[in-house]
């Protein structure tokens, strides 16, 4: 039996779906509703100079690449393996287009906060 | 005090071999009281109503994994279905899904039964012991780790609950992963690398993408979704540790 490299999608899937549970709710709630309400937050917060500021720290590019990255793959492979369930058999191009789309993501996200 | 008759319509999916080019549905007038089960309703109709009908039953208490069919599109023991649940509607009754029909409700189990024997569905153990050494003991806690995974009839009600195994059946499935894991996790057991390749391949842990409808199904309370989850993620840290640990690659 050939080893199965499903663990690479499966593990990126898993860390993204993981992220999405801890911190999803919440940076909905932040970004979506808190910071354009101007609730609890300053009415800048999200301003393009602190933005900026917060992309240029090493670890605001690390977790905006982790968020961006990690959302993409668990996203790539949800879709991928219900259009499994639903019966779409086109296995080679969905995987291209789901597991594509996440890399191309992932290079442009690490690529743009390499440029800040 | 006796219960006034009720009758209830069964409709059967037929299939004989010999006569009919494709199944066919076939609906009977069943009386019934409110303590008969599906299965009975069928031995009522054999019984009473048309002797060619087939089924596989044996113990009639949930035990033996013989009776298991669709009902309304459920996979569910016969047994331990009751017809008074369908009343007065009636309920429609098929071969398990999935799996392919020798005749009426009987469905071939030779992949089935070929996939266990492919798991080494017994204890290998870790080290010999001769007899004078004595039994091989375990802890509560130890036995904790398969006891549920063990309680598997094999039944195949998990087999036509699952759409992977409907869609591609060199999938192992369900009850076969969780009776792999029920070994692999017992203590005494040493065969986990025998079974694990496998398990690691797409054919194993990783052709299931946890629908779960499988421990939904199941009569018994295995949790067989349960048991490929836990060995997805021991089979990804054994993908990525594999080459830092000693032998690890070989596995």
């Amino acid at each position: 039996m050939k080893r199965s490299n499903e663990p690479i999608f499966w593990s990126l899937f898993g860390a993204g779906g993981m992220l999405a549970a801890l911190i999803g709710p919440a940076l909905v709630f932040i970004t979506g509703i808190a910071v354009p309400f101007g609730l609890i937050f300053k009415p800048d917060t999200m301003s393009y100079a602190h933005m900026l500021a917060f992309s240029q720290n090493w670890l605001g590019k690390i977790f905006v690449l982790a968020v961006i990255a990690l959302f993409l793959w668990h996203a790539a492979h949800r879709i991928h393996i219900v259009l499994h369930d639903f019966g779409v058999h086109a296995v080679t191009l969905v995987r291209v287009l789901c597991y594509g789309g996440a890399f191309v993501g992932t290079v442009i996200a690490a690529y743009t906060l390499l440029k800040l | 005090m006796a219960d006034t008759e009720k009758i209830i319509e069964i409709q059967v999916l037929r299939y004989r071999p010999e006569q009919d080019k494709e199944p066919v549905l076939q609906s009977f007038k069943v009386p019934f009281t409110d303590d008969m089960s599906v299965l009975q309703g069928l031995q009522y109709i054999k019984d009473f109503l048309d002797g060619t009908l087939s089924f596989r039953w044996s113990c009639r208490m949930a035990i033996c994994g013989s009776c298991g069919m669709m009902v309304d599109g459920k996979p569910k023991l016969s047994c331990k279905t009751f017809l008074r649940e369908y009343y007065p509607q009636g309920l429609r009754v098929d071969a398990l899904a999935h799996l392919p029909i020798e005749r009426d409700l009987m469905v071939s189990v030779e992949d089935f039964v070929t996939k266990l024997e492919s798991i080494k569905p017994y204890i290998i153990p870790k080290e010999p012991r001769t007899l004078e050494q004595g039994e091989y003991l375990q802890t509560p806690q130890q036995r904790d780790m398969y006891e549920q995974f063990s309680s598997c009839i094999n039944c195949m009600l998990c087999y036509a609950a699952c759409p992977q195994y409907g869609l591609n059946p060199s999938f192992t499935g369900p009850g076969i992963l969780a009776l792999m894991h029920r070994y692999n996790a017992d203590s005494r057991d040493g065969g986990q690398a025998e079974r694990n390749e496998l398990g690691y391949a797409d054919e194993g842990y990783w052709g299931c993408t946890a629908v779960g409808y499988c421990s939904e199904v199941c009569p018994k309370g295995v949790d067989p979704a349960n048991a490929i989850n836990q060995n997805k993620m021991a089979s990804a840290i054994n993908y990525f540790t594999r080459f830092i640990t000693p032998g690890g690659a070989e596995k």
